[in-house]
């Protein structure tokens, strides 16, 4: 069996975020990129997935999105251990335009299992992997923090209300992966970088796709008044303020 | 402009979440004068489903005889046919699991934009553009559907209930779907019956690695039990293991709205606030009086939390007394 993982490209959790001076797009000067925190733990389990030759995983790839500038981010997944790169040469537009090339990247290979994260860290769309499934008209299912597999047989756990569920759906399918799927994410070796270089990242073509939504303006958050502080030892002032001033208790 | 608003069920009720749900939907029909129809898949009695009225509902969809084990197939396929049936322009389903598992594979079957995790109505609804958060929670961005509907999916505890009163007509619906098409087979269930979910929870008491250790989570427990409200932490608590997992609120963890959050030795990392800068109030209490949480805080103590926690109690316990 093969495995696809789906990668976005997206700024570091710690970026200070900044707009162009219309607000209409994010100003990328000086944002380190890192693979999507979910992608890299979907990329994490399925390297472990992969390790364990009695599940028969033969191949790991992972594919992204995004002009040439999104190529480093493929090249840590390689890194990591991904076996090969793809990277659909198109500007990522809304999550149906990705989903529309990821499905064509993912049509045209014999993958059963496809791995996408939850959200991206970016735009927080929680999208592209239910999307995907809808194109490629497959099983999805979301929410997963556990993935095992038994030969051909996959057995996964997600995250209900209140608990989880240990369910299974025929491959091929999509697999929307939250925390819990992996411990931690995988970092690069040195062995692994190394190797990277020499790894296949194939270019392909954007396929002609709608996008139905566009992120037309940005706006900042309104900046907050500031903290009031109470003396540690007049925590009784502190439980005054939250009744009759915040009145939430 | 009309709106279908999908309404899950927990075990046959709904919950504060779903009249959040009726009320927004009918906030964004009220925009053009549109009706709300709601949508309830699986086994829910009359009374129940005539109450969704009572936020805004003009009427309720219900479709029996169907498993309530999430196959997000066949749940796309049903929601579709309610679209359909009642002409509704806009579709409204919560950002949980359940609304994340199912509005991309909707959006895709009914060609319509989604906007996920919005926050407040739309500015305008033709075209319909939202304002939705971005770069979890450090800005917003307008979105502008291009499609001819849309789907919302709202963001927990984000929108005021409004209970207008009265009753929903309530027709069964039969969709036309082949229930044994589900490809989802659920082997097991593990839940925790009667325990306040921390994404349900008005009130969320939270400790970080400034709690030194597992062992001192007694008086957060007991603040949360005082304040009928549940427990969190910060992601190097629950990688600990000091506290279970599904506690662990921020950016790669459970993303929270309550009216109050309070963090115990929580430093305020960003992928932290992350998961409760939408917190209506948060207090603070870190030994360290430069610690980034108090730029996100509303009311602060630098001190003990070990020493502050049990005077809190006391405190709350003596005010609620009174
Ligand atoms: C990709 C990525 C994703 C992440 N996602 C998350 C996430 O979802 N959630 C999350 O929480 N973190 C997340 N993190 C980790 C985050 O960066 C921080 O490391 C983490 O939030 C810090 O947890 P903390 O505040 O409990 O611990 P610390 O940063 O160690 O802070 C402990 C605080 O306690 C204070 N303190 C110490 N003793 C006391 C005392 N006796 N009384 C009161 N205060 C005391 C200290 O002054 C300090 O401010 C993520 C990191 C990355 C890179």
């Amino acid at each position: 069996m093969r495995i696809l993982v789906c990668i976005s490209n997206v700024p570091d959790t710690t970026t200070k975020v900044k707009f162009s001076a219309d607000n209409t797009s994010f100003d990328d000067g000086g944002v380190q990129w890192i693979i999507n925190p979910w992608d890299e733990l979907a990329l994490t389990r399925a390297m472990e997935l992969k390790e364990d030759t009695s599940n028969g995983v033969s191949r790991v790839t992972v594919v992204s999105v995004g002009p040439a500038s999104v190529e480093p981010t493929l090249r840590k997944a390689l890194a990591i251990g991904a076996d090969d790169a793809i990277r659909v040469d198109g500007e990522a537009g809304d999550a149906h335009y990705v989903a529309a090339q990821l499905a064509s990247v993912a049509g045209s290979g014999d993958f059963g299992v496809i791995l996408c994260g939850i959200e991206s860290s970016d735009y927080n769309g929680s999208a592209v992997g239910g999307m995907l499934s809808e194109i490629l008209d497959v099983p999805s299912v979301s929410a997963i923090s556990g993935l095992t597999m038994n030969g051909e047989e996959v057995t996964i756990t997600r995250d209900i209300d209140g608990g989880k569920e240990e369910v299974s759906v025929p491959a091929p399918f999509v697999g929307v992966v939250q925390k819990g799927i992996a411990k931690e994410p995988r970092i690069a070796a040195m062995r692994g970088i190394m190797m990277a270089r020499k790894k296949p990242l194939q270019v392909v073509p954007a396929v002609d796709a709608e996008t139905l939504t566009e992120t037309q303006e940005f706006a900042m958050p309104e900046p907050k008044a500031p903290c009031k502080m109470v003396e540690a030892d007049n925590v009784k002032e502190l439980v005054g303020l939250l009744q009759n001033e915040a009145k939430v208790l | 402009m009309s709106v279908l608003v999908y309404n899950e069920n927990w075990d046959g009720k709904f919950k504060k979440l779903s009249y959040e749900l009726v009320s927004y939907a009918k906030a964004v029909a009220g925009m053009t004068g549109g009706t709300v129809t709601a949508l309830s898949i699986g086994n829910v009695d009359q009374d129940e489903l005539s109450s969704l009225g009572a936020y805004g509902a003009n009427s309720v969809l219900s479709v029996a005889g169907v498993s309530e084990g999430l196959d997000n197939q066949l749940y796309t396929q049903i929601i579709a046919a309610a679209m359909e049936k009642s002409g509704a322009k806009v579709l409204v389903l919560a950002n949980n699991n359940t609304g994340k598992a199912i509005a991309p594979r909707l959006s895709v079957k009914l060609k319509a934009g989604l906007a996920s995790g919005v926050t407040a109505v739309p500015e305008s609804v033709d075209p319909l553009v939202v304002s939705k958060k971005v770069f979890s929670g450090k800005a917003y961005g307008k979105v502008k559907v291009l499609s001819g509907s849309a789907i919302l999916t709202l963001a927990q505890n984000s929108y005021e209930i409004n209970e207008t009163g009265g009753s929903a007509a309530v027709e069964a619906f039969e969709p036309g779907v082949d229930a044994s098409s589900a490809l989802t087979t659920i082997k097991d269930v593990q839940k925790q019956e009667g325990k306040l979910l921390l994404t349900d929870a008005d009130v969320v008491i939270s400790g970080g690695r400034g709690m030194k250790s597992g062992d001192n989570w007694a008086p957060i427990e007991e603040l949360a039990a005082v304040l009928e409200g549940a427990t969190a932490c910060s992601r190097p608590v629950s990688d600990e293991g000091w506290r279970p997992h599904e506690e662990h609120t921020g950016q790669t963890g459970k993303i929270i709205a309550p009216n109050l959050y309070m963090a115990f030795g929580i430093s305020g990392a960003i992928q932290h606030l992350a998961g409760v800068n939408s917190s209506k109030c948060i207090v603070a209490v870190n030994t360290d009086k430069d610690a980034p949480i108090f730029e996100s805080a509303d009311y602060g103590i630098v001190g003990d939390a070990l020493k502050v926690l049990p005077e809190l109690i006391s405190e709350i316990k003596a005010a609620k007394a009174q």
